[in-house]
């Protein structure tokens, strides 16, 4: 499927190809690696990981909005404010 | 090649950032308020935070050439302590005839907690009491969706407020819409490992621009790339996008939003 999009599409899929494939080839074998070592720890995981597993599951779906999925997968999906923040950071997925 | 740098803090970077983005062709850098990484002990601190973006840092930008401008509150960081916080926004009234003074910002939540939401109506009821610009900090990570949903609320229930005086920030794929449909304006932060890259901002340029849109490094003391707007700019010529629509995403789109304060002369 191709994005819609408010512009012309100035690039071919070939020439988006032709510029992106090698980046996305090597972070996709990143996060490959990244799952490996988690499993290579000792200890168990956290939330992190199941949440990432269930982010991915976004890259299986035809487009046009694969990102969005991931980033909805990775976020607290409450609506109501917290009686107060716990500190500054955040983790980057939602557990609970 | 000219740009507008509408976010960065510039009080944590060193002189050859200003050079750097000088070369570069920037014509004019923003700064909003921001948390210093640490918290500061009173409001004395941020007193002198405010007289620092409002005297020195425009002197010290100067000296390369650029204009300097400035946005002030107390950062949602530090929006836990509500008592505090009444403190700060007290201040603020007095800078905001300052001549580099844009509005108020980066206001908005942190955690989503109640507190965070309280101290931002009261930043956005300043702004509306003042007729002040606003910018949106939205949050990090897996609190920006649900940070973004709340701070609209905040905004679209106070009748005082213009929509096209306000830019949600930090936008990314699953938050742009909620800010352009709502006819908010919306910013794209080149950030490493969050936020948005340079790629992926150009993607959200061509499926939701131009209308509404500007990019900004949003460098600050973490690890950031003070050039990542013209550095998106690359991005774009790269991918066939011709002069004027590169001009248009980062000098006349922030220039557009900006002017609707006076004091935003180039
Ligand atoms: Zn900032």
């Amino acid at each position: 499927m191709k994005l819609s999009s408010n512009l012309a599409t100035v690039m071919t899929q070939k020439e988006i190809l032709d510029l992106y494939f090698v980046e996305a080839r090597s972070k996709l074998i990143e996060v490959a690696a990244f799952l490996d070592r988690v499993d290579r720890g000792s200890g168990e995981a956290d939330f992190r990981r199941d949440a990432l597993r269930q982010a991915l599951r976004a890259l299986e779906t035809e487009g046009p909005d694969r990102a969005r999925q991931v980033l909805l997968a990775l976020s607290d999906p409450t609506v109501e404010p917290i009686a107060a923040a716990p500190g500054k950071g955040a983790m980057g997925a939602y557990g609970g | 090649m000219r740009y507008i740098e509408p976010h960065a803090h510039m009080v944590s970077r060193v002189t050859d950032d200003y050079r750097n983005m000088m070369a570069a062709g920037c014509a004019a850098v923003c700064e909003p308020a921001f948390w210093a990484g640490f918290d500061r002990s009173s409001a004395n601190g941020f007193y002198d935070y405010f007289c620092q973006l409002t005297e020195h840092e425009p002197r010290r930008a100067a000296k390369f050439g650029l204009p300097h401008f400035s946005w002030l509150c107390i950062n949602p960081k530090e929006s836990e302590d509500v008592r505090l916080a009444e403190e700060v926004i007290a201040l603020i009234p007095q800078f905001l005839d300052r001549p580099n003074v844009l509005g108020i910002g980066e206001i908005g939540l942190n955690k989503n907690s109640r507190n965070e939401v309280r101290v931002l109506e009261m930043h956005v009821d300043l702004a509306a009491r003042h007729d002040q610009l606003i910018l949106v900090h939205t949050p990090h990570l897996e609190d920006k969706l649900k940070g973004t949903r709340l701070t609209l609320d905040v905004l679209k229930n106070d009748p005082r407020i213009r929509p096209e005086r306000v830019i949600i920030d930090h936008v990314e794929e699953h938050t742009i819409k909620l800010a352009l449909d709502g006819g908010f304006w919306a910013g794209l932060t080149l950030y490493p490992d969050s936020k948005c890259s340079p790629a992926r901002a150009v993607d959200m340029f061509e499926v939701y621009g131009p209308e509404r849109l500007w990019m900004n490094s949003a460098c600050d003391w973490g690890v950031s790339i003070p050039l990542n707007v013209p550095y998106t700019a690359l991005e774009m010529s790269r991918r066939g996008h011709p002069p004027d629509a590169i001009d248009r995403f980062i000098y006349r789109n922030p220039a557009e939003f900006l002017s609707q304060c006076p004091k935003f002369r180039l």
